[in-house]
C-alpha cells in the first residue's frame, strides 16, 4: 500500500517536472492542470477546481493519515491486541454531519458560478457554431459571414496512419485549423451551438466553454474574453472516426482589429472554405496564391487572418486545364473527402464506400456533381465549396485510382446548383 | 474441478447427487458452486480479452501520431473494451461470487432457482460470441462508444443488430441472476439468520439485485428503440423525424448510474468482510453500513443527468443534479470512515486479501475524491469527456471493483479448493498491481485537466509524457495479472504439490457460516439448514453482540 503511494508521488513529481510545458498549446497553463483561463468565468471555474481539490486533499490527509497510522500501530506483529468496540451512534452522526457541512460550503459558490455561466442575456454579438463530421462551421449572425474550420493541412498530413512525419515537428499538432474563429475581446459573445449530423461538443478550455452540439437542438452559451490571444480547443464528444481531428481555434482580437477582419470577410463573401484561405501574413500583403495555405498559427503578434477575396474570385466560369483541375482536386480531396473515403479512394466499407469503380464515378458526371453538392445518407452536403473546388475534386475522383471517367469544369457545377 | 470429487467422497449422503463427469457436468449443472466457478472463469476470460483491447488502445496512445491502428478501429477498441469489461468482466465476476458465497453465507443448500441459474450463465457465452464476432465483420465492431449515443451509433454497420441483441442477452442474464439472488436471500435464510445478522456481502448483493431488476429493463428498452430507429423507421431519437437524441441519454443514464453502483456495492460487501477478518475486530457500524448502502442505491436513481451536464439542461436541472450528486459523498464517506474505524485498534495482519482490501479503501477513495470534483457542475464542464473522467472511473472500477473481486478470490479460494494460494506470489502480485495501476491511471488526471479529451487515437504533443507513463503502467498491470491467474489455477488443480489440508476456518479471524463447512466446501452444503441461536456469534456478521452486552453489564 505504502509503496503504491510512494510510486505515485515519484511518478507524479517526475512527470510534473517533465510536463511538457514546452509543448503546451494553452496560453494559461503549464500542461498538467486546468488552465487559469482567459475569461472571468474561466478564472472562477479554475478557482472552484482548486478549492474542491484542496478540500479533497485535506480530507485525504485526515482519513488516510488515520488509516496508515492504524496500519502502522495496530498490527499483530507489534503485539497489538484487538479492541472490541464496534459501533457508536455519536461517531456516526458526527461523520455524517461534517461532510454535509463541507458539501454545503462547496455547493454555494458552485451554484453561483453556474448561474452566471448560464446567463446568456445581453450579448453583444452571436456566433452560430455547427458541428459536422468532422469540422466546424461558424456563422456570424447578422453579419453575413460564415465559414468552415477544419484541421490544419500539416497536422492532417502528419496524423495519417504511417505518415512517417514526427508530430513534434508539426507546429500545434492537432490543435490548429485552417480558419480560426475570430472574436473581439471585451465583448459578450453568445454561441448558438448545433450539429448537422451526430453529437459533437464544442470545448475551449481557456474560455471554460463546453457545450454539446446536438442535431435538432440549439444550445446556448457565452464567453467574454479578457485578453487577446489564441485559444485552442477540441471536439469533446465522440463523433465517429475523426473525432480526435476536429480542433477549435479561437483568435481573440482587440475590437478595432476584429472590425477590420470582419470587414474583410464581408468583402470576400464567397466562403473561403476548401482551399484554406487565411494566412498569418501582414494584412496588406495578402496575396494568396492558390497553393496550400499556411495555417492560422499563433505567430506572436496577432495578425489579421485576412480571408481571400482573391482566392475565390477568379475562375468561377473559366475552364481549366486537366492538370490544373487534378492538382487542385487533390488538395480539396485531402481536406474534405479523405477522412471517410481515404487517400487511397478505397473508403472504409460499408459506412464509407470505395470510390474505386463506384457507380457514381462510372456514371454521368452530373449525378456525381449533384451527389457531392447535396450529400446522401451519411455523407454531408458540400454546397459550401466553390464551383471550382467541386469541379476539381469531382474531376480528381474521376481520374484517380484507376478511374477513367471524364472531368468536369466549374461552369457545369454552377449549372448543377440551379 | 477435481476438488469436488474429493468433497463428494467425504460425504456419503451426497452419493446420489454428485456431479456428472466430463463436459456435460458444466453444461447441465444447476449447482451454485459449479455455476459460481463457471461465472468466475468466464469473467476472467473476459478480463483477459478486454485487457488485450486496452493494450491496443495504450499501444496506439504510447506516442502521438498514428502508429498501429486506424482511428475507426481504435474507436471499436474503446467501445468493445468497455462493453466486455463491464458486462463480461465485472458483472459476471460478482454474480460468480454471489453464486458461490450467498447460499453458504445464509445457510441454504443452493440458490432458489437453480435451472434459471444455469440458463442465466449459459446466455453469456452466446452473448459475447455474438458481440465479439462483430470484430470480424465488414465494417468492424461497434465504434460509437459503450454508451451507444444516437445518432452516432446508428452509423454502425452490420455489427449493429449484433450489438443490440448481445446487450439484450446480457441484460436477461443479469436479471435472472439478480432475481435468483434476491429470492434466495429473502426466502432461504437459515433459521435465526435475521436480515440484520446477514454478512454485508449478502446485504450489498441484495441491494444490488434490486438495482439490477430496476434498471436492466430500462437499458433493454433503450436499445430496442435504437433498433427500431435503425431498421423499422421509427424516430425515437432522430431529430429529423421529431425524435429527441438527448432523450436516449436520459434513459441510458437512468440505467447507467445505478449500473455503476451495481459494479461497486458488492465490492463494499467484500471489503466489509475481509477487513474485519484480518483486523480481528468486528466491522464498525454494521447498521450504518447497511443504511449507507441503501442510501447510495436510492441516490443512484436521482443523479443520472450528472453524466450529461453539457447537453444544455435548464439551470434548475443542473442545480438539482449537482446537489443530489454531491449528497452521494455522505454515505460513501460513512463507509470509508467505518472501514478505517474497523482497522483502528485492531490486531492487523496483511495477507494478500487484506492488502487488496486496504488498497481498495485507499484507491477507491481517490476515485471518490475526483467524483466529488466532477459533481460540481461548473467545473464538470471542464472535466467532462476528458481523461480526468477516464482516470476517475478507472480508479473506482479497477482498484475499486476489480481489486475487490481479486481480494475475494484470494480470500475464498482456500474454501473453494481446499488449497491455500502461495502467499509470497500473492504479495508480489499485489505490489506490482498496486504500483502499475497507479502508474496507468494517475497521470491521466493531469492529461485530462490539461485538455486531453476521451476516445481519441492521437493527441497534441503536450500530452506525450502522461501517455507514455500510462501505457507503461497498462502493459505492466496486464502482465502482472498472470501471476494471479497461475496462483489461483494452481490451487484449483493442485499444481506444485499443493495439498488439501486446510481447516474449516481457514482464516483465524473469519466469521460466518461458510467457515463451518469443510475445506474444500462439499458439493452440497447446508442441505439441513443450520440453526443460528442467539449465542452462535461466530456464525454471523454481528458476531460479538453477546460480548458487547456482557461488557455493558460489567461497566
Amino acid at each position: 500500500m505504502k509503496k503504491g503511494w510512494l510510486a505515485r508521488i515519484a511518478a507524479g513529481t517526475s512527470l510534473a517536472l517533465a510536463a511538457a510545458s514546452a509543448w503546451a498549446y494553452t496560453e494559461t497553463s503549464g500542461g498538467y492542470n486546468l488552465p487559469t483561463g482567459a475569461t472571468e468565468i474561466a478564472k472562477e471555474v479554475h478557482g472552484l477546481h482548486m478549492a474542491v481539490f484542496w478540500v479533497c486533499v485535506a480530507i485525504a490527509l485526515v482519513v488516510f493519515g488515520a488509516m496508515f497510522y492504524s496500519i502502522y500501530a495496530h498490527r499483530r506483529s507489534k503485539g497489538h491486541k484487538p479492541a472490541d468496540f464496534h459501533e457508536s451512534t455519536t461517531v456516526e452522526i458526527i461523520w455524517t454531519s461534517i461532510p454535509f457541512v463541507i458539501l454545503i460550503g462547496l455547493a454555494i459558490p458552485a451554484a453561483g458560478t453556474l448561474i452566471k455561466m448560464e446567463d446568456t442575456r445581453n450579448a453583444d454579438m452571436t456566433v452560430k457554431v455547427t458541428g459536422y463530421q468532422w469540422k466546424w462551421q461558424y456563422e456570424y449572425l447578422g453579419e453575413d459571414v460564415s465559414f468552415f474550420s477544419t484541421l490544419a493541412a500539416d497536422s492532417n498530413k502528419a496524423r495519417q496512419l504511417g505518415s512517417g512525419i514526427d508530430p513534434k515537428s508539426v507546429p500545434n499538432y492537432l490543435v490548429d485549423v485552417d480558419n480560426a474563429l475570430v472574436l473581439p475581446v471585451g465583448k459578450k459573445v453568445r454561441f448558438l451551438i448545433t450539429s448537422n449530423d451526430v453529437i459533437h461538443a464544442w470545448w475551449v478550455s481557456e474560455l471554460a466553454v463546453k457545450k454539446d452540439a446536438i442535431p435538432g437542438y440549439i444550445n446556448e452559451t457565452w464567453t467574454k474574453i479578457d485578453k487577446p490571444g489564441t485559444y485552442r480547443g477540441v471536439c469533446a464528444e465522440l463523433c465517429g472516426r475523426d473525432h480526435g481531428f476536429m480542433p477549435i481555434v479561437v483568435k481573440a482580437l482587440p475590437e478595432a482589429e476584429y472590425q477590420a477582419w470582419l470587414a474583410q470577410q464581408k468583402g470576400g463573401a464567397a466562403a473561403p472554405a476548401a482551399a484554406p484561405a487565411p494566412a498569418a501574413a501582414a494584412p496588406a500583403l495578402v496575396e494568396l496564391a492558390a497553393g496550400p495555405a499556411t495555417t492560422a498559427t499563433d505567430a506572436a503578434p496577432i495578425q489579421l487572418a485576412a480571408a481571400t477575396p482573391a482566392a475565390a474570385a477568379p475562375a468561377a466560369t473559366k475552364d481549366l486545364s486537366r492538370e490544373e483541375l487534378l492538382k487542385k482536386g487533390e488538395t480539396v480531396y485531402n481536406a474534405n473527402c479523405a477522412a471517410c473515403h481515404q487517400a487511397t479512394g478505397k473508403g472504409l466499407p460499408p459506412n464509407f464506400p470505395s470510390l474505386v469503380g463506384s457507380p457514381y464515378i462510372k456514371g454521368p458526371a452530373l449525378a456525381h456533381v449533384k451527389h457531392t453538392l447535396n450529400g446522401a445518407g451519411l455523407m454531408p452536403p458540400f454546397k459550401h465549396l466553390s464551383d471550382l473546388d467541386i469541379a476539381a475534386v469531382v474531376s480528381y475522383e474521376r481520374s484517380s485510382w484507376g478511374n477513367k471517367s471524364d472531368i468536369v469544369q466549374p461552369a457545369a457545377v454552377a449549372a448543377a446548383r440551379k | 474441478m477435481a476438488h469436488h470429487d474429493h468433497a463428494h467422497a467425504d460425504h456419503a449422503h451426497d452419493e446420489h447427487h454428485g456431479p456428472e463427469k466430463g463436459i456435460m457436468r458444466w453444461i447441465k449443472t444447476t449447482n451454485h458452486k459449479d455455476l459460481g466457478t463457471l461465472y468466475l472463469f468466464f469473467s476472467f476470460t473476459m478480463f483477459f480479452i478486454g485487457g488485450l483491447m486496452s493494450l491496443v488502445i495504450r499501444a496506439e496512445l504510447f506516442h502521438p501520431g498514428l502508429q498501429f491502428v486506424d482511428p475507426e478501429f481504435f474507436n471499436q477498441m474503446t467501445t468493445m473494451h468497455a462493453l466486455v469489461m463491464i458486462f463480461g468482466g465485472v458483472m459476471p465476476g460478482f454474480v460468480g461470487l454471489a453464486n458461490w458465497m450467498v447460499p453458504m453465507m445464509i445457510g441454504c443448500s443452493d440458490l432458489a432457482l437453480p435451472r434459471i441459474n444455469n440458463w442465466g450463465f449459459w446466455l453469456l457465452p452466446f452473448a459475447f460470441t455474438m458481440l465479439l464476432s462483430t470484430l470480424f465483420m465488414p465494417g468492424g465492431a461497434p465504434a460509437g462508444g459503450w454508451t451507444m449515443y444516437p445518432p452516432l451509433v446508428l452509423q454502425t454497420g452490420n455489427a449493429f443488430p449484433f450489438l443490440i441483441f448481445a446487450v439484450h442477452l446480457m441484460g436477461i442474464s443479469s436479471i435472472t441472476g439478480a432475481i435468483n439472488v434476491a429470492v434466495t436471500i429473502l426466502n432461504m435464510r437459515a433459521p435465526g439468520m435475521t436480515l440484520l445478522k446477514m454478512p454485508l456481502f449478502v446485504w450489498t448483493w441484495l441491494i444490488t439485485a434490486y438495482l439490477l431488476i430496476a434498471v436492466m429493463p430500462v437499458l433493454a428498452g433503450a436499445v430496442t428503440m435504437l433498433l427500431t430507429d435503425k431498421y423499422f423507421g421509427t424516430s425515437f431519437f432522430t431529430a429529423s423525424g421529431g425524435g429527441d437524441p438527448v432523450m436516449f441519454q436520459h434513459i441510458f443514464w437512468f440505467f447507467g448510474h445505478p449500473e455503476v453502483y451495481i459494479m461497486i456495492l458488492p465490492s463494499f460487501g467484500i471489503v466489509s468482510t475481509i477487513i474485519p477478518t484480518f483486523a480481528r475486530k468486528q466491522l464498525f457500524g454494521y447498521d450504518s453500513m447497511v443504511y449507507a448502502t441503501a442510501s447510495i442505491a436510492f441516490l443512484s436513481f436521482i443523479v443520472w443527468a450528472h453524466h450529461m451536464f453539457t447537453v444544455g439542461m435548464p439551470l434548475a436541472g443542473e442545480l438539482f443534479f449537482m446537489f443530489a450528486t454531491m449528497l452521494i459523498a455522505v454515505p460513501t464517506g460513512v463507509k470509508v470512515f467505518n472501514w478505517v474505524a474497523t482497522m483502528w485498534k485492531g490486531s492487523m495482519t496483511f495477507e494478500t486479501p487484506m492488502l487488496f482490501a486496504i488498497a481498495f479503501v485507499f484507491l477507491f477513495s481517490i476515485g471518490g475524491f475526483s467524483g466529488l470534483m466532477l459533481a460540481l457542475t461548473p467545473v464538470d464542464f471542464q472535466y467532462h469527456d476528458t481523461y480526468f473522467v477516464v482516470a476517475h472511473f478507472h480508479y473506482v472500477l479497477v482498484p475499486g471493483a476489480v481489486f475487490s473481486i481479486i481480494a475475494a478470490v484470494y480470500y475464498w479460494i482456500p474454501k473453494w479448493t481446499g488449497r491455500m494460494y502461495n502467499e509470497q506470489w500473492g504479495k508480489i502480485h499485489f505490489w506490482l498491481s498496486a504500483i502499475f495501476i497507479n502508474v496507468t491511471f494517475f497521470p491521466q488526471h493531469f492529461a485530462g485537466l490539461a485538455g486531453m479529451q476521451r476516445r481519441v487515437p492521437d493527441y497534441a504533443v503536450q500530452f506525450v509524457d502522461w501517455n507514455i507513463w500510462s501505457s507503461i503502467g497498462a502493459f505492466g498491470f496486464f502482465v502482472t495479472q498472470f501471476i494471479f491467474i497461475f496462483n489461483m489455477l494452481a490451487s484449483c488443480y493442485g499444481w506444485f504439490g499443493r495439498k488439501q489440508n486446510l481447516p474449516d476456518r481457514v482464516w483465524e479471524g473469519a466469521h460466518g457460516l461458510e467457515w463451518t463447512v469443510a475445506s474444500p466446501a462439499p458439493y452440497h452444503t447446508f442441505e439441513d439448514p443450520p440453526h443460528i441461536g442467539e449465542h452462535d456469534h461466530e456464525l454471523t456478521a454481528v458476531h460479538d453482540e453477546v460480548d458487547a452486552l456482557d461488557k455493558h453489564k460489567l461497566s
